[in-house]
Order: structure tokens, then sequence, then C-alpha cells
């Protein structure tokens, strides 16, 4: 199972990176969205996969049972995942205006305040 | 009750209330300005309580220290609070005259104050993760900040700067998971107690790496400083000077914070490359600068080389060096802020930021030069101003020889001087553009300006040079603080037993 995500996030990583250095900025856009998903991926799997262990404390007990889930870095893919919600739709919209006011989505025309 | 609260809790209502009060533009200039002042008293506040050596520490919900999530604030803590309230004061009444009615409109001061509450927050937590997120609610807001208005400059320059930015942040994430893999814990004391005994040296100098990169991104370290001068010159002043002497310091803050506490294992290693960036990033940062015609581009390449100072403190590891990055932080932020705020003085009164155009400052608006004259000279590192003193500490601390890098530290203490140097030069083309030569386009015409404005205008550069002047000549108080600093951040074990209580 690690094997299978940690391939996964291999192949997400590169095909973000990839989407990153695109000039079209739509894709750059897409390569960020992608990113983010590995990154959640690679926490999940940094904390240690087990199957079938529900991390509850069983009554009467007051300390969870050993080999049981953690469930803190779930709680950390959630928060990354609500905060990179917002972070991209504000960089759409703001990719969106750009275009607008700029008249080209290539990011290599994007060097009108660059000259000396 | 700790000050803690209210620096957090100041920053967080002034926004809300901005942000119920749009539609009146005196409101929300009033809960701006107002809030500023009230953020400040925290941050004075926070600083009594720290400044004799006790840590104080904030938990959430009360949780023990390991488990929820704490504030901390240590005398370095303290003092970024403290610089990122004053220049926050400049600035939103700098914003007063600065800000036209549409950007108010639409939230400037609301996103203004949201920044300052990251900000804050990044400076304050003790726990890693809650790091990301300050950093992110610190983000998302100066997207805003960068982006509003939306003319085509500065969605020239946000596209590269948000863009850049997330892929930190992607960065950081995946750093904290792998942490929290490894160690089970969020918390940067307990980190700093577990990293070491649950952790292999080699897995614990790669994620030390992946978090060089992502506060290296944010605090424009080479070779990752390109997006800093193709965006901080393209939004409103006010927002650029809030920028320039706040945001890349935040990424500052960060490496100091992690490779003091959590990251010192292999010294050699992590901090020997930290040494060499510094180098690199004096010297990148200053020769881009040369070749500069636009006052604020030309004043963000001397970010990014003043930045390579603060790492080159930071990699020495000694208390003198330590204490002269932090003393360095503190004295740059202050004076960057000022040269843009002064950037903006010249394009108000001139209409440009082209120095090719601008002239005849010093025979039109005297004061104008005078104000330029104060920080540009502090930034140069010439006596008697602020910037001496700091580049003195460091240049001693690298030739006492009692950095771990033995003769390679005078090389880089020659780097810094030569840097130095350099920056005296782009000052003094600033000076011989702008203020002596005369006109080619406009002459600066400062009565064109209402009187009123013109207070609101000058008075935060005023106060802020003010504070320059006075590093200079008291240098010893200042530095005071900053040795205090040093003193905590080169023994761990304070921090750790304030966090953890003092069983550990």
């Amino acid at each position: 199972m690690e094997l299978l995500l940690a391939l996964t996030i291999g192949t997400l990583y590169g095909a973000s990176l990839y989407l990153l250095v695109q000039r079209e900025v739509v894709r750059v856009v897409l390569g960020i969205a992608l990113l983010s998903q590995a990154v959640n991926l690679l926490i999940f799997v940094a904390g240690g996969l087990r199957e079938g262990a529900v991390p509850f404390i069983a009554e009467g007990a007051k300390v969870l049972a050993g080999g049981s889930t953690d469930p803190l870095p779930q709680a950390l893919i959630l928060t990354a995942i609500v905060i990179s919600f917002g972070v991209l739709a504000f960089t759409l919209a703001m990719v969106h205006r750009a275009e607008q006011s700029t008249g080209t989505d290539d990011v290599d025309a994007l060097k009108g305040t660059d000259r000396t | 009750m700790s000050a803690i609260t209210w620096v957090l809790l100041t920053p967080l209502v002034t926004a809300l209330a901005c942000l119920f009060s749009l539609r009146s533009s005196g409101a929300q200039r009033f809960f701006a300005v107002g809030g500023m002042v009230v953020l400040l008293g925290a941050a004075w506040a926070l600083m009594q309580e720290v400044a004799g050596g006790t840590v104080a520490v904030l938990r959430f919900g009360n949780w023990p220290a390991p488990f929820g999530i704490v504030m901390v604030a240590d005398v370095l803590a303290a003092i970024m609070v403290l610089v990122s309230a004053i220049i926050g004061l400049a600035v939103v009444v700098y914003s007063l005259v600065d800000i036209d009615p549409g950007r108010q409109r639409h939230g400037y001061y609301a996103f203004l104050h949201f920044m300052m509450f990251g900000v804050c927050g990044a400076f304050l937590t003790g726990d890693i993760f809650n790091m990301f997120v300050w950093f992110e609610v610190m983000l998302i807001s100066s997207f805003v900040l960068m982006s509003l208005g939306g003319e085509r400059a500065q969605m020239e320059g946000a596209v590269k700067y948000v863009t850049l930015n997330l892929l930190s942040s992607s960065l950081f994430l995946a750093a904290c998971g792998i942490l929290y893999g490894q160690t089970g814990t969020l918390n940067m004391a307990d980190l700093a107690v577990k990293a070491r005994t649950f952790m292999s040296p080699e897995l614990l100098t790669m994620t030390a790496m992946l978090f060089l990169a992502a506060f290296g991104l944010k605090a424009a370290i080479f070779p990752l400083f390109f997006w800093l001068p193709a965006s901080y010159h393209t939004p409103p002043v006010a927002v650029s000077a809030v920028f320039a002497g706040l945001l890349t310091k935040v990424g500052v803050y960060a490496l100091f914070r992690i490779f003091t506490l959590i990251f010192t294992h292999d010294v050699g290693f992590t901090h020997g490359l930290l040494l060499v960036l510094a180098g690199f990033t004096m010297a990148t940062g200053v020769l881009g600068a040369m070749v500069q015609f636009d006052f604020r581009r030309l004043l963000s390449f001397h970010i990014v080389s003043q930045i390579g100072y603060m790492v080159l403190g930071l990699a020495l590891f000694t208390p003198l060096a330590i204490a002269g990055a932090v003393f360095y932080v503190f004295h740059h932020i202050v004076v960057k802020a000022n040269l843009f705020l002064v950037s903006g003085l010249a394009n108000r009164f001139a209409g440009s930021f082209d120095l090719k155009k601008l002239g005849g400052f010093y025979a039109k608006a005297p004061l104008v030069a005078l104000l330029f004259f104060i920080p540009a000279m502090s930034l140069g590192g010439v006596p008697p101003f602020s910037g001496f003193f700091a580049k003195l500490a460091l240049v001693q601390a690298g030739l006492s020889g009692e950095s771990r890098f033995g003769p390679w530290a005078p090389v880089f203490v020659a780097v810094a001087l030569g840097v130095s140097l350099f920056t005296l030069f782009s000052m003094s083309k600033i000076w011989a553009e702008v203020f002596q030569k005369t006109a080619v386009g406009t002459d600066p015409r400062p009565a064109q300006v209402p009187w009123k404005d013109r207070v609101l205008l000058l008075g935060p550069v005023a106060a802020l040079a003010l504070l320059t002047l006075s590093i200079g000549f008291f240098p010893q108080y200042f530095f005071g603080f900053a040795e205090r600093a040093a003193a905590q951040m080169l023994q761990p074990e304070i921090y750790i037993r304030a966090v953890l209580g003092p069983g550990v």
C-alpha cells in the first residue's frame, strides 16, 4: 500500500512540476492544485498507514490502545485541504483578472514591469 | 492575562470592524488607525512582560503543552511583534492619503489588519503546523493587498508573487508532514527534544533542507529571490512598504527559529550552507540593484542583499553574531519600510518612480531629501546611523574566530563589507539622480499636495527616521534586547522548559 501511494505521490509531484513550468498561466494554477494534493497524500503516508484500527478509546480505558491509526495526520490534511481550496479559488479569480488586464495568458509575456 | 492574547485579538477584531464598515470611509479609517495604536500598546506590554527573561506561554484551551497549540513569546518574538506594530502604524497613517477610495471600499484596511494578524501569529506560535496556518493567513491577505486595484503592472507582479509563495507553502507543508510522521509531534519545543532521538541525522538534515527551501523562498535568499524584485514594486507604495518591511522578515524569523531550536544537530553542514547562501544573497542582491533605475525596484534588490546579512549572522552561530542578526532585522525593517515610503513621496510630488526622470528634490523639497538621507545612510552602514552598529556586530562576530567556520568566516565578512560599499554606491546613485540633478521630467511640486495630506505622508516617514536616529545614537539600549534574544536562542532549554514544563 505504501509503495502504491508513494508512486502516486511521485507521479502527482512530477505532473504538477511539469505543469508549473508551462507558459500558459492556467496550467501553472493547475500545477499548484495538483501539488497541494500530492502534499496531502504525502502527509497521509508519512503519518503511517494501518488497516482497520479505529482510533477510539475503549470504554473504561484512559488511553488509546496500541496499534490504532493516528487521527492527527487526517486533521492536518483536512486543514490543508480547506486552506488550499480557498487559495485556489483566489488564484483562479486572480488569474482571470490578470488575463483581462494584461490581455495574455502567457507567463513569459508578463514582463511589462521587468524592464530596467 | 498575557499580552499575547491582546496582540492576536486586536488585529482580528480591527479587521472585522473594518469589514463591517466598508461603506463608511471615516469609520474604517478610525478603526484602522485605532487598531494599530492598540496593537502597538499590546506589543509594548508583551515586550515588558518578556524583557526580564521570562518566556510567556499561552496554551489554547488550557491543554498541556505537546497536545494543544501553544503561543510562545520569548524576547525574539516580542521584538518582532513590536517592530511589526511600529511599521503597521506608520504604514496605516501613510495609507490614509496613499490609498484611493476605491481600494478602501474593497477592504484595503481589513486585509492590512488580517495580514498583521497572520504576521503576529507567525511570530508567536510554538507549533510548526500552526505556523503554516499563520503563514497562509498572512499570504492570502498579502495576495489580496498585492492585487487589489487590478492594474496591469500589479497583476503581472501578483501572478509571480502568488505562484512562488504557494510553491513555498507546499514545501513547508510537506516538511511538516515528514517531521510529524517521524516524531509524532508538531510542538516546536517538543520537536527540539524528540527530533534528535527519533530521527536519524541524515533524515533530520533532509527535513531541514525542505524547511530551508520553504522559508528561503519566503525570505528571498539566493537562489530563490527572483520573485521579490519582480513584484514588490507593483502595488501602491503603502503596500510595498509594509511588504518590504515585514513579509520577508517573517521568513527570516522562521529560519532563526528552526535553525536555533530544532535543527542544530549538524551545525557544520546546515549553518555552513546558510553561510554560503548568505554570501551569495548579499552579493547577487546588490549587483542586481546596480543596473536598476526604478526607485522601488532598486530598493527591492537591496532587500534581497540585506536578507543576506541576517542569514550571515544566523550562520555564524555565535552569541554576538545572532545578536547582530536580530539587531539587523529590526534596524532593517524600520529603514527599508521608510525608504519605500520615501519613494512614494517622490512619486507623489513629482509623479514618477523613474530615477532618470526625477530630480531637483534637494532644491525644491529639502525635507524629503533629509528624510531620505537618514535611512539611506543607515542602510549603507555609515556611522552613527543604526546600520553601522548592525554591521559592526556581524563583522566583529565574523572576525573573532569564535565561529566554527574558522578561516572561512572572515571571507564572508569581506563579502559583507564589499556589499556594504556597493549599497552606499546605490544610495548615492539615488541621491545624485533624485535629489541633486535638475529634473528631466517635471519638477517636484510639494505644494500641489494639500498641507493636511503632506502632514499625513511626511509624519510616518519622519517618525521612522527619528527611530532610526535613536537606534543609531543609543545602540547599547537596543542591542541589549538583541543580546537577550540571542542568549535565549542559543540556550533552547529555556524555551523548551517554558513550554513543556520544568520536568524536561
